[in-house]
């Protein structure tokens, strides 16, 4: 056993860190400090840059456009990635469809649809949830029948309404679950469908968060007509592949790096902030005691990730500690949320909907953080809530 | 970066769990514990003999294995998973981390000794009034020429009743509370004014109120540098802290195998309890402090080496495994139902040694305001 990274390892981080320090845009950082939501473009720039690079996505197959990188290269670069607070390339192409395609496509799929997912130039959306079908996604009810089109060619029908459909007001296509064997057990009658989002029938609808903001979406689907080579995989088997891409999902949720990054920011504002004794915040006894506790929980999830890695290296595969990864990761992102809010007093409340929340009234650091915290309720809700990955746990590792 | 055990230490692991299965078993135990002497000497002879463990953290020059905090680890996980109360803690890390650590001249003679089952060590630091202070100390050593005459009385001294040596920290200079004027002995249990108070701790252990009364020993019984040797407690201390980590590592997951072994068999409503959701549940979340539990143990013994980092890692994963140890400890007596209060169920016994480590070396609290120090700086 031993933590200390290699020559070369230590290497490799020095170029990363100054690949990024050299590369990251200038605009962008500003868009992300004004605390305004990001334009459509914005959201790709850095994407952009990467694929250029060739490091947008390291965790891809080599033959695909993946770096071959070890575990320890991957931690390294989620680390400086988070260290520079860049912006991650969507994660809808990136780390959701894309291990589907290259695992589950035809060659022609493959073909089709993994470049411009590398490239940026085609944003991918999620249709996955609906009114009715949230924790149990295998009673979803949109309805995909098959047809002969007036081209005498092969098409599916699809009706239904998607809901929660991330950043779905700029998708270019989306990946959809839709049942098309309404007849057999719930989880035996689904297929998984490439749409472009462009076709005749489809209508997005924002949903509003509490926090203000316009990410999610319904997005419905009336009379679509999808070709049927668009379909992945064998159809009414779309089930195997919905379960591959939440585990996909998941594994980037725990955001160990980021959370790192946010509790350096959270003790920058808790040194700088005043207690009601006058010292600084983290001073305070009850202030700096919910500081240490998250600082340590933060260090198990952290190492407990490492565990995670070294397990792939030496070519286990994820243990059963991978699935904790998930609850705890949320867990301690929502209590870094709350407490750099806490932090900021009086200025959690100024709201410039415009501008983005507090901008331009108080300090700079607390720009956002009001909205950060409503927002962030939602990570122990979605990629299955973590109850659901309490379910998940007991049946797959604890054989409950 | 690598997390995996060498094939040496997992071949020590599965050497300790095989002998510990044949000859230690839970029945096995608690006949032992309830005869006198109340622990067994035999298996401690078996550690020096068969198994070899008592070097495992020695270099080989001295007989030992040439291993170090990892096999301490190993072989903790190990004792911990079969509630061994034999003093490997006590004489192995504590008195062999002093021994290691203090550049003492005689240390190779007595590592020796403890290699062969024959010098056994219990930690006299602990007084009445200290709480878990290692610096507040009463016990007074005065310098009378080339002796030391000592004085004073130490509290719940683990293992005593069955050591040959103590090592007994004492105030050679400065006021009760002062970091400095601290210095360390090793004391023959058997010296001239050493009387011991011998009783049963809770979880099976043997401790001993231990009175100093004018105790002469030589000036060669000082370890470590005199009135300087707070720094020196403090590194022994962490390390006892993360072996008792590696132990709890062990007794987690037998709280936890144990519970799911139990609601798999036990019926109600006409179905097995594990069925309850409510109890899947609560029993992920005990999973899931087992894990970080473990995580923490491995991160702080490898950083047992690093200086700079060592303090804060020891008292980061006291605070994770002692809130650990109520948690799974807990709820595996809940879920055991009426069952989990018996004497003669094994999840008891884990549960009240589970409960002495949460404290041992420190309560949650106190390594939580150890790690604010470290971490956060000064409180206002």
């Amino acid at each position: 056993m031993n933590l200390n990274f290699s020559p070369e390892e230590n290497a490799f981080r020095q170029e990363v860190r100054a690949f990024i320090a050299e590369n990251y845009p200038a605009e962008l950082r500003a868009a992300q400090d004004s605390g305004r939501p990001l334009t459509k473009a914005e959201y790709l720039i850095w994407h952009k840059v990467l694929a250029k690079k060739g490091w947008v996505a390291p965790s891809w197959p080599k033959q695909y456009g993946g770096t071959d990188w070890t575990p320890t290269q991957k931690y390294i670069w989620s680390e400086e990635s988070a260290r520079a607070e860049t912006l991650p390339p969507l994660p809808f192409g990136v780390s959701m469809l894309a291990p589907v395609l290259y695992t589950f496509g035809s060659d022609e799929q493959k073909a089709k649809f993994l470049p411009g997912i590398y490239n940026g130039e085609v944003w991918w959306c999620q249709g996955y949830s609906e009114p009715g079908a949230g924790s149990d996604l295998a009673s979803l009810k949109t309805k995909a029948e098959r047809i002969t089109g007036d081209d005498g060619k092969e098409y599916y029908l699809v009706n239904g309404q998607k809901t929660w459909t991330t950043l779905g007001q700029y998708a270019d296509w989306g990946f959809f679950l839709v049942r098309t064997d309404p007849d057999s057990k719930p989880q035996a009658g689904i297929s998984f469908l490439l749409i472009d989002m462009k076709t005749p029938g489809i209508s997005v609808r924002p949903i509003i968060t509490l926090e203000g903001g316009h990410e999610v979406n319904d997005v419905f689907l009336d009379n679509v007509k999808v070709p049927v080579e668009n379909r992945v995989f064998h159809e009414n088997q779309g089930w195997t592949l919905a379960k591959a891409l939440l585990a996909h999902e998941r594994s980037g949720i725990a955001g160990v790096a980021r959370s790192k990054r946010n509790l350096e920011k959270l003790r920058e504002i808790a040194s700088t902030e005043h207690s009601d004794a006058g010292g600084p915040l983290l001073g305070d006894a009850f202030f700096r005691r919910k500081v240490a506790e998250l600082e340590i929980d933060l260090t198990a999830l952290e190492f407990t990730e490492l565990r995670t890695l070294a397990g792939e290296s030496s070519g286990k595969g994820p243990g059963p500690e991978s699935s904790i990864l998930k609850i705890k990761g949320t867990e301690i992102q929502q209590r870094l949320q709350e407490l750099a809010l806490e932090a900021v007093g009086h200025y959690g409340a100024p709201f410039l909907r415009d501008l983005g929340h507090n901008a331009g009234v108080g300090p700079e650091y607390a720009v956002g953080l009001a909205g950060d915290m409503f927002n962030g309720r939602k990570t122990s809700i979605y990629g299955g809530s973590n109850e659901i990955q309490r379910n998940i746990i007991a049946k797959m590792v604890l054989g409950l | 970066m690598d997390f995996n055990f060498t094939d040496e230490q997992s071949m020590l692991r599965d050497t300790v769990a095989s002998y510990l299965a044949d000859h230690y078993s839970f029945d096995q135990r608690r006949a032992m514990l309830k005869a006198p002497p109340h622990w067994s000497p035999t298996i401690w002879k078996a550690f020096a003999e068969e198994l070899g463990i008592l070097g495992a953290p020695f270099a080989e020059e001295l007989g030992g294995l040439g291993g170090g905090p990892v096999e301490n680890l190993v072989v903790m996980q190990e004792m911990g998973r079969a509630l061994v109360v034999e003093p490997y803690l006590g004489t192995v890390v504590i008195g062999g981390g002093f021994l290691k650590h203090s550049g003492y001249p005689q240390a190779e003679a007595l590592i020796g000794q403890i290699i062969a089952g024959e010098a056994i060590f219990a930690f006299a630091y602990a007084e009445p009034q200290g709480r878990y202070n290692l610096a507040d100390l009463k016990t007074t050593a005065k310098k009378e020429g080339g002796s030391y005459v000592l004085n004073g009385q130490k509290a719940v001294v683990i293992g005593a009743p069955y050591a040959t040596h103590l090592i007994v920290t004492a105030r050679t200079a400065g006021g009760q509370r002062d970091a400095e004027g601290i210095s360390v002995f090793i004391v023959e249990k058997g010296a001239a004014g050493v009387t011991t108070r011998d009783y049963p701790t809770v979880d099976g252990h043997l401790a001993s109120e231990v009175v100093l009364e004018n105790v002469k020993v030589d000036g060669s019984a000082l370890v470590g540098p005199e009135n300087h040797a707070l720094p020196l407690i403090e590194k022994v201390v962490d390390e006892a802290v993360v072996a008792t980590c590696g132990e709890a590592c062990g007794v987690l997951a037998k709280l936890h195998e144990g519970t799911l072994e139990y609601t798999r068999q036990r019926k109600q409503f006409g179905q097995p309890i594990s069925a309850f959701q409510v109890l899947q549940h609560r029993m992920v979340d005990m999973f899931i402090q087992v894990e970080q539990s473990v995580s923490m143990t491995y991160m702080a013994t490898i950083k047992l080496s690093d200086e700079a980092e060592r303090a804060k890692a020891a008292a980061a994963a006291k605070v994770q495994i002692g809130k650990a140890c109520k948690f799974v400890g807990q709820n595996a007596i809940q879920l055991h139902g009426g069952m989990g209060m018996t004497d003669e169920m094994a999840i008891g016994h884990y549960f009240k040694r589970a409960t002495m480590i949460e404290s041992a070396f420190g309560s949650t609290d106190h390594h939580l305001a150890r790690y604010e120090f470290l971490s956060l700086g000064q409180a206002a």
